[in-house]
Order: structure tokens, then C-alpha cells, then sequence
């Protein structure tokens, strides 16, 4: 039925009931910094759960540690440092049922932890060696069919659109599940963004949209990203409830998350969540944050670290000691140690890989090419020139 | 057998494809109620229902990355942009996204769309709902081009568009969306991606054209038989990547005189390409050097839109070039 915008007038209350601005505002908060629950209600999890928010991280910590450190080794191209950021990804994942799709973005090993892919799998994709899952045609992202998380992408926030087609069809198709996607701060600002919200708003699909705002964007700060209060009210515009939630509390941000994709599985439609975090490192390895903001700032970001916080927790609640906590580390630590001593030491791509996979079959001009490629060969053979 | 303009047999290779397979999907801005602007989903909202047959909002990086998302998840997404002219907007999601998808993933994931778009100059249709962009997408590895020139084509090209596996653009001419009516089969076949096809038989020239310009370019091959008695033949590529490499040498091995045609403009168009391929793979067939007749390095003018593009006159001046060299 046609509306008459001409009579038609909206009132300003059910909006801001409606759409709980109030929480779009605020910031949700389960534990504080120091690990004591400030929430009115703690919410009932179980200690399996608690236990593999809390190895996902430490998993996703050492891992990126390894990351930067192959990276300064020449063995790893690019990374993308995760550390600090770890309560996100893990949080998020973990919310989700299995057969809910994450569409993640470069900064989110969590996700993979907690979904089940193996280190050996990340790095062999970091390191782009023989057992690369991706053959070794870009660097730091990654996707797992088998997991239902989709490839990241590079370029900032082209993947939020691929999340909104992909509940597209599981609505078409009468699949009920979750699309979660996640995408940094500077993302809001790039066209996908508005796309996507604004189709799923249209359309009422299952998302899940969840902003990572880590402040920076390489050395644009949040506040020259956007002129909005928080990243959170920007659902209002789309008719999509948002939540602003300290994402260093991995259990605000699995609270937040489980209700929006159940929202998103019943039929409500999106939900937009401002996870807020704080990037402790660089962008990437080829970033100098030095040139763009001070050491004070970042060190008084340490008392929000996500991890602290939860060992704090944990201790606090009874549930492990200070030593387990420790024992857990070590475990971890030196599991990981020998993954990355294993998946280094495996040979490299044949140099074909390159004229893979780029149509579903080879067409001629590439036939061609690798002709001239092999050819190239022979004479490098010959002349003794050597090109790496 | 029906006669049909080009519009109804893109119209029947739609609701043909949407009947056989039911993960084929139309988007677009207003393709539903409307049947788009130039009619070609017409009739699909009310056979297929508005979970296949969907309005979108104005946004053509929105509806590509969308359709990205669809065939991620196992759909066949059919995308209209209204006019080629503003796919731009898109153009990161169909380079960066679409075309790299399987490439970047090992073939982990695929995103084989379909982007339907009408394109080209002929219809006072001015600076930004004339122009002929194919060459940024033949540029880009891992996308498929292809241009009909008549129905028949026209609705076996989509079917192979709609079957493949790999993203394809689909350019529509729209100047000859009504102009030419043929009869076509209502029965299922496909023109398979690659396959260009001789338009016009002939031994003393080549030209390699698409879309619109074969229709002109054998008007002027007509017009240089009658005059000088030259024998021009016309080659149809239908699909510009992977372009049929294996027609073009045929025929120059006959001719040995290469006359591409295309309303691009010139620079770094399609037909450098060509050109340049025959010159690195084929030079000693060569008895003339290759001429390019293109739309000027302008942007599309509104007026004198004719003048500006190839017409019978460049053409066939083109070719008493080659022939009296």
C-alpha cells in the first residue's frame, strides 16, 4: 500500500525505543579492565566456553606474535597485527552457531582460532608455501569453505556487501542462519558499507555487522573518520538497531553478538555492532606509528588489554589459577613454536600457481603464456641468470 | 520459428534460464514492475516472484557486490546495470572482487555473475549513456567480455553466459535492441564463449568487429564491392575475451589485410590489442598495415554522435587504405 508522504509523520520515541538508541551510545560492558563484573546480571556461560574464549585468544596472541616475527624474518610478506583486537574475533565466532558465515576482514585470526582452523593452516597461507590453501596469490587474508568463513579481501570493506548478497540468498533459499562480518573503523567510510547496511536494511536480512574500531585507520584516527558520535548510531539512518560494546570484553562482545544473530535467525533482521578496541601495533608490518601518535597514548591503552582482563576474571571467578593460566600459556606457546618450525621448513609454490585458478579453465592467451614463461626458463638455464 | 527484436530474445534467454535452473537470480535497478528500462526483464517479476526477480536500490557497487554474495552462496546472479556508463561505481567490486575471486582463493571460492548491461552510442544517448568501456574488462584477468550483434546471438550468449563458471560482462548495443528482427528458436542452444562467426564473407580484407559496428562495417564492405569489386569479409568475435584468435588468422591467411572496427575510442582500445596481437604473432600474413576505425579519444559527444562514431564513410575509407597500399 501506497504511503502518503504528504500525511504521514514518525515519532521520535518508538524510534528511539524501537531502535534502543540509548545502547548505540553507550558502552556495554560485562567485566571491567580490572576484570570485576560490573554488568547487573553476569551472564551464565559455561565454564567449556569460558575456557575457549580464553584459549582462542592466547592461541590468536602467540600466533600473531610469530606472524610479525616471520614477517621481520622474511619468511611472511605482510601481517597485520592483531594483538590487543584478540576479544573480537574470538567473541564474535564463538557467539555464532556452526552453520552461521562469517565474513571476516584481515585482522581477525581470532575468528579462525575459534572456528576451528589450525595454525598450520594460517600460516602455510601466511607463509605461502606448498600446502597454501590459496596458492600464493595474496598475502595476510584467508577463508575456509569447510569452516563457512568467506575470504577476506584486501581493498577495506568490500567483503560487507559479499556478507549482505550471501544472507541475500540463505533468505531466498530459507536457510536460517547468521551473517556475521566484521570490518575496521575506516571501513564505515568506504561505499560498501552504505550498500550493504542499506539493503539489509531494506530487505531485513539475517547480518550481523560489526564494526572493529580500533581507533586507526594506518594513521587516520576514528574521529577523522567520521563526524558521528559513535560508529554504533549509524544503523538509525537504516533502520538498524546498533550496540556500542568495550570490545576488549570478550564476553560483552559474545553477549552482543549471540542476540544479534539469534535477532538475525528469527527473522528480525540486522543488527550493527561498534566493538571498541584500541590497535596496539602498527596497521601492518610496513607501518611506523611512531610518525602519528605517542607512546603515552598507546601505553594507556595496556590497562584495556582483553586478555589481562579475562585471566582477571577467571582468577577472580575460581576458575583457574594464576599457575594454569601459565601452564596454558607454555602449552600453547611451544605447540605453536613447532607448528610454525614445521610449516617453514615446507618447500615453496611451483612457479605455475601463477597461471592457476584464473578462469575455470585456461584459455589461450595463457597457454601462450606459459610457453613463454618456460621458455624463459631455459635461457636463464642457459646464461646462468638467476631472478627470484 | 518466432522473429524477434533483441530485447525479446534477451528477454526469452532469461526466462528460458530461469525456468531451467532455479539459482539463476535477476537484480537490478528496475527490473521488477518496470521490466528495466529497456524492457529486457519484462515479465519475470510475475512468472518468477520477487525472491528472483529483485529491485534494488540505487547503488551499482551495492548490486555487484551483492551478486557477489549471492553466487558465494550458490546462486547465479543475472545484474543489470541500467547503462554501462555508471558501472564505474562498481568497478572495484567487479575488478578486485568478482574477477579475482578465484584466483585469490586458490578456487576455494567462485563468483561467477553475470553483469548485463546496455552499452554503446546510436541513440542520442550523449556522454553518459553512449560509451563502450569493454576494454577495462578485457583488461582485467579473470572476467569474460562479450557483445551480440543479433538476436540469434544475443539469447545463445546470455545461455553461455548464465552456464559459465567464470564471471562474465554481457554489453548489450542498445541501438540495435530493436532494430534488427530475426527469427529465433524457442528451443534451447548455446553459442559457446570464444566463438566469434563470419559475418560476411570475403577474400581481399578482414575486418574483426562487434556488436552495432558489424552491421555497419558489412554496409561498408558492400559499398567497396560495389565500387571497386573488393572482396571484404566481416568477422562477428561475439566474445572479446578470450577473443577467437583461431578465426581472425584464418581469415588473414586469406586476406592479408586487417581493418578492426570498434566505437571505443582508439587509444589503448580493444583493437590495439589486436592489432598488436597479429603484428607479434602473425606479422609475415600481413600485406598492409592494420587500421583501426574507432570513436575518437573524445568524450562521447552529444551531438553529431554519427560523425563521431564509426560509420560507413571511415570504414570504408579505411579499407581503399589497405587496398592501395
Amino acid at each position: 500500500m501506497y504511503q502518503n508522504p504528504f500525511e504521514t509523520k514518525y515519532s521520535l520515541k518508538d524510534i528511539v525505543e524501537k531502535l534502543k538508541l540509548e545502547r548505540a551510545v553507550g558502552l556495554y560492558r560485562i567485566i571491567d579492565p580490572d576484570g570485576n563484573v560490573v554488568a547487573e546480571k553476569e551472564p551464565d556461560i559455561a565454564k567449556d566456553l569460558l575456557m575457549s574464549m580464553y584459549t582462542s585468544m592466547i592461541r590468536t596472541r602467540i600466533l600473531d606474535a610469530w606472524l610479525l616475527k616471520l614477517q621481520r624474518m622474511g619468511k611472511v610478506a605482510l601481517h597485520a597485527p592483531n594483538v590487543g583486537e584478540e576479544a573480537i574475533g574470538v567473541g564474535v565466532t564463538l557467539a555464532l552457531d556452526k552453520n552461521d558465515w562469517i565474513f571476516p576482514y584481515y585482522r581477525n585470526i581470532g575468528v579462525f582460532i575459534a572456528r576451528g582452523v589450525t595454525e598450520e593452516e594460517i600460516l602455510d597461507r601466511n607463509i605461502a608455501n606448498i600446502a597454501d590453501p590459496f596458492k600464493g596469490k595474496e598475502f595476510t587474508i584467508l577463508g575456509s569453505k569447510r569452516h563457512r568463513i568467506a575470504p577476506s579481501t584486501v581493498p577495506v570493506g568490500n567483503q560487507i556487501p559479499h556478507a549482505v548478497g550471501f544472507a541475500l540468498g540463505a533468505y531466498i533459499a530459507g536457510e536460517k542462519i547468521a551473517v556475521l562480518t566484521i570490518f575496521g573503523d575506516g571501513a564505515t567510510s568506504r561505499d560498501g558499507f552504505h550498500a550493504g547496511l542499506n539493503f539489509a536494511g531494506i530487505y531485513r536480512l539475517p547480518v550481523v555487522f560489526v564494526v572493529q574500531n580500533n581507533q586507526w585507520a594506518i594513521s587516520v584516527s576514528a574521529k577523522k573518520q567520521t563526524g558521528s558520535i559513535t560508529f554504533a548510531v549509524k544503523g538509525v539512518a537504516y533502520n538498524i538497531p546498533g550496540i556500542r560494546v568495550d570490545g576488549n570484553d570478550v564476553l560483552a562482545v559474545y553477549i552482543a553478538s549471540k542476540d544479534a544473530a539469534n535477532r538475525a535467525r528469527n527473522g528480525e533482521g540486522p543488527t550493527l555492532i561498534e566493538a571498541v578496541t584500541y590497535r596496539m601495533g602498527p596497521h601492518t608490518t610496513a607501518d611506523d606509528p611512531t610518525r602519528y601518535r605517542s607512546p603515552e597514548e598507546v601505553k594507556a591503552m595496556e590497562k584495556y588489554d582483553p586478555i589481562a582482563r579475562f585471566e582477571n576474571y577467571l582468577v577472580n571467578r575460581g576458575y583457574l589459577s594464576e599457575q594454569e593460566l601459565k601452564e596454558i600459556y607454555n602449552e600453547w606457546s611451544s605447540k605453536i613454536e613447532e607448528i610454525v618450525r614445521k610449516c617453514i621448513s615446507k618447500p615453496p609454490l611451483a612457479v605455475e600457481v601463477i597461471f592457476e585458478d584464473v578462469y575455470s579453465q585456461r584459455f589461450w592467451n595463457l597457454e601462450e603464456q606459459l610457453e613463454e614463461y618456460r621458455e624463459s626458463l631455459e635461457i636463464m638455464k642457459k646464461l646462468g641468470i638467476e631472478v627470484e | 520459428m518466432p522473429v524477434m527484436n533483441m530485447v525479446q530474445a534477451l528477454n526469452l534467454a532469461l526466462r528460458e534460464e530461469m525456468r531451467r535452473d532455479p539459482r539463476v537470480i535477476v537484480l537490478g535497478e528496475d527490473v521488477g514492475k518496470r521490466g528495466g528500462v529497456f524492457l529486457v526483464t519484462e515479465g519475470l517479476l510475475e512468472e518468477f516472484g520477487e525472491k528472483r526477480v529483485i529491485d534494488t536500490p540505487l547503488t551499482e557497487m551495492g548490486i555487484i557486490g551483492i551478486a557477489i554474495g549471492l553466487a558465494m552462496y550458490g546462486f547465479k546472479p543475472v545484474a543489470e546495470i541500467q547503462f554501462i556508463d555508471f558501472v564505474y561505481e562498481a568497478f572495484d567490486q567487479i575488478v578486485s572482487e568478482a574477477a579475482k575471486m578465484r584466483a585469490k582463493t586458490g578456487g576455494m571460492f567462485t563468483a561467477p555473475i553475470v553483469i548485463r548491461a546496455p552499452c554503446c552510442g546510436g541513440v542520442k544517448g550523449a556522454m553518459h549513456h553512449s560509451q563502450s568501456p569493454e576494454a577495462y574488462f578485457i583488461h582485467t584477468a579473470g572476467l569474460v567480455t562479450m557483445m551480440p550483434s543479433r538476436p540469434y546471438d544475443a539469447k545463445g550468449m546470455l545461455k553461455a553466459a548464465i552456464r559459465s563458471e567464470d564471471p562474465v560482462v554481457f554489453l548489450e548495443p542498445k541501438s540495435i535492441y530493436r532494430t534488427i528482427r530475426e527469427e529465433v528458436p524457442e528451443e534451447d542452444y548455446v553459442i559457446p564463449i570464444g566463438k566469434g562467426r563470419i559475418a560476411r564473407e570475403g577474400s581481399d580484407v578482414t575486418i574483426v568487429t562487434y556488436g552495432a559496428m558489424v552491421h555497419v562495417s558489412v554496409k561498408a564492405a558492400e559499398l567497396a564491392e560495389k565500387k571497386h569489386g573488393w572482396s571484404v569479409e566481416v568477422i562477428d568475435l561475439r566474445t572479446l575475451f578470450p577473443f577467437d584468435r583461431d578465426l581472425i588468422l584464418k581469415s588473414l591467411e586469406k586476406t592479408g589485410r586487417l581493418i578492426i572496427v570498434h566505437e571505443a575510442p582508439r587509444t589503448l582500445g580493444f583493437g590495439a590489442e589486436i592489432a598488436a596481437y597479429i603484428a607479434e604473432k602473425a606479422i609475415d600474413l600481413l600485406r598492409g598495415p592494420v587500421i583501426r576505425v574507432t570513436g575518437y579519444d573524445t568524450p562521447f559527444p552529444l551531438v553529431y554522435e554519427k560523425l563521431y562514431m564509426p560509420n560507413v564513410a571511415r570504414i570504408y575509407l579505411a579499407i581503399e587504405k589497405v587496398m592501395r597500399y
